[in-house]
């Protein structure tokens, strides 16, 4: 199936092919992630478990305005991302299940996936402080001379730690190749933005910074790609850092063993109205981009790939016994002498 | 062989390592003020903005920066002025650069050199602490305390070349201590240093007290045929009881001496290792020297109390060999 040049002109200039992978992306994200609650509830999986359903469109809209050079650091709801920038379904169930041959070697779980082969720099679960990290990789890159962005993700109550301060100025002060992506859910954990934040359209801190910033429809997957090409364009062409506000609304618990107390079932059906995979799906169908029967073949390949995952984790190996030896927690490792 | 000051043993190894494109050095000072402690002064001149990086006063970033520059390949040197503002980056040093290869499964790794400083006069409470075991609590840091300017230099050279994160802290009362730096010097990380031999009592230190039990030792041994062995740690994590254990078999007497506040620190864990691996060899209990518990006072006359000096450590030697 082919685009119009009216269509092309809506998609961003998107191709067909490209937005039936961004759509692929989002199914992708979303059965993962029912899959992830299905296991812990068999408790397969432990610990913390922040699941990304309601957001997808952030994570697909902003990581495809990348290039495959570019780098990602992220917070611990970080699946989404993960799956967005490509990595394998395989290695990231494994490491929920806590196997050797999680990409984490088991030692990592849900807060922590990572790929350094492919960018993407970890989740980080200690709210805001990896903005810093942030700063520093956009520093190396500037030093480095090279033409790369690092993209780091946080939500809306990352911004009200001090962190956030001291990396949007540490960013514009370097005019550092950062995009910040707020990925504002409405919730602070169960705290609703207009109990933790003075200033509830999160874009507007960066203005005590004379930073560029926007905010846009985070379930809009569009107009999200959109805003994240024109940041992502900014940051590489040297004109330092953008704070990109993506509103998006989280449609689980903020993990999985919330009761959401804090939020009615009336709001939740009102967000679940515009759930950005329903909305995307209905649109490429409307406009004769994607058919029913492509959609539904889609939504069968992603859950066969998920239940691979899910059988590669079960048949692998327990994390590594090498791990507990105290000399594992370094690079160069030295024992102590007696 | 030059003699040097530890100041101008860590300048000169500052130097070589700025010739490395990877190197740059970020914190509070550091370029336009001349540095506090006079040990970057004159570099922002020398070697630009890039490499000398003035940063604003806001610790918890200067370590996030240098993390993430040491993700992406680079070889920061962060220097924090005074070990009590390290509290504010506290969460990035033990969260983060502690954690990283670890937690995500070998794949990164941080080859970050934190310089920072203990140190105290009149300073009063909050700008005369010192964390060391702080620091070494966490695995994942290494911990470095070197005591002459050539373990200075040297020691800064292999943290520097270490893949691990290093906490490399400094003396603000001894940047002026003198001592002979030999051409092709080298230490390595993880091990103690016999620094004085003696056959009566060990004494086991790191860092300035190193020099004022060298002082008590020579007094004793002048005017009283005493002879301290004495025990330079040098690293604090990884720790190398080896050459401590080795002295304690011998004379069976131990003193631990730290600039620390005496309970929960390095002092309790080097006495329990002598405990634990040298019980048959007790002759006396294991005596300590370190801070007196109270937040430091400001004023002389109390402050020379709380301190570490040579007549408490004399006391503890006479006590031990009692």
């Amino acid at each position: 199936m082919a685009t119009t040049p009216e269509t092309t002109e809506r998609y961003a200039g998107l191709s067909a092919e490209q937005l039936i992978d961004m759509y692929r992306q989002m199914v992708l994200i979303r059965v993962f992630e029912e899959k992830c609650q299905e296991m812990y509830t068999r408790a397969k999986i432990g610990g913390f478990l922040h699941l990304y359903v309601g957001q997808e469109a952030v994570a697909v809209g902003t990581i495809n305005a990348l290039k495959p050079e570019d780098h990602i650091i992220t917070h611990y709801r970080d699946h989404g991302h993960a799956l967005a920038r490509g990595l394998d379904p395989k290695a990231l169930m494994a490491e929920l299940f806590g196997k050797a041959t999680g990409c984490a070697a088991g030692l990592g779980g849900s807060m922590h996936f990572v790929d350094v082969s492919k960018r993407f720099w970890g989740g980080y679960a200690i709210v805001g402080s990896h903005l810093l990290m942030a700063c520093g990789m956009g520093t190396a890159l500037k030093l480095q001379k090279k033409p790369e962005v690092v993209m780091v993700f946080f939500g809306d109550g990352a911004t009200n730690g001090g962190e956030f301060y001291e990396a949007l100025n540490f960013a514009k002060l370097g005019k550092l190749p950062v995009v910040f992506v707020c990925e504002n859910n409405l919730f602070a954990m169960g705290t609703p933005i207009a109990v933790h934040s003075s200033v509830q359209e999160i874009y507007r801190k960066a203005c005590a910074f004379d930073m560029t910033a926007e905010r846009v429809d985070g379930n809009d997957l569009i107009a999200t790609y959109e805003a994240a090409l024109r940041a992502v364009e900014h940051a590489r062409s040297g004109q330092g850092p953008v704070l990109l506000e993506c509103v998006t609304y989280r449609l689980r618990g903020h993990s999985a063993q919330d009761t959401q107390k804090y939020r009615t079932k009336e709001e939740i059906e009102k967000y679940r109205a515009r759930d950005p995979n329903q909305v995307f799906r209905k649109k490429l169908i409307e406009d004769g981009i994607l058919s029913e029967e492509q959609a539904q073949q889609i939504e069968r390949q992603m859950e066969q790939v998920v239940d691979e995952a899910v059988q590669f984790a079960d048949q692998s190996p327990p994390a590594e016994e090498k791990w507990l030896d105290p000399t594992s927690a370094y690079a160069n490792p030295i024992a102590d002498k007696y | 062989m030059a003699v040097m000051t530890v100041r101008e043993a860590l300048r000169a190894e500052l130097r070589e390592w700025l010739k490395d494109d990877r190197v740059f050095i970020i914190g509070e000072d550091i370029g336009y003020y001349g540095s506090t402690y006079g040990v970057t002064a004159g570099f922002l001149e020398e070697y630009g903005p890039e490499k000398i990086r003035d940063a604003p006063i806001a610790e918890a970033g200067i370590v996030g920066v240098g993390i993430g520059a040491a993700m992406l390949g680079m070889r920061p040197i962060v220097e924090i002025m005074s070990v009590n503002f390290s509290l504010l980056a506290f969460d990035q040093i033990i969260n983060h650069a502690a954690k990283l290869y670890y937690m995500f499964g070998g794949q990164m790794q941080c080859p970050l050199v934190l310089r920072t400083t203990n140190g105290w006069r009149n300073l009063s409470a909050t700008h005369s602490q010192a964390f060391d075991t702080m620091f070494a609590y966490v695995p994942g840091l290494k911990v470095v305390a070197p005591a002459t300017p050539a373990d200075m230099k040297a020691l800064f050279r292999a943290a520097m070349e270490d893949p691990d994160p290093v906490i490399f802290i400094e003396h603000t009362l001894m940047y002026g201590v003198k001592g002979e730096v030999p051409d092709d010097y080298q230490a390595k990380i993880g091990e103690s240093r016999l620094a004085r031999e003696g056959k009566d009592v060990t004494i086991v230190t790191y860092s300035r007290p190193v020099h004022l039990c060298m002082e008590v030792a020579e007094k004793l041994s002048k005017e009283e045929g005493i002879e301290c062995e004495i025990i330079d740690l040098r690293t604090i994590r990884p720790l190398d009881m080896s050459k401590a254990l080795t002295s304690f078999r011998k004379t069976n007497r131990a003193v631990v001496v730290s600039e620390e506040w005496q309970s929960h620190g390095v002092q309790a864990e080097v006495v329990a290792r002598l405990y634990e691996h040298g019980f048959d060899y007790v002759d006396a209990p294991i005596e300590r020297v370190g801070y007196v518990e109270v937040p430091f006072p400001y004023a002389t006359n109390l402050e020379n109390q709380v301190v570490v000096t040579p007549e408490r450590i004399e006391a503890a030697i006479r006590k031990v060999l009692e």
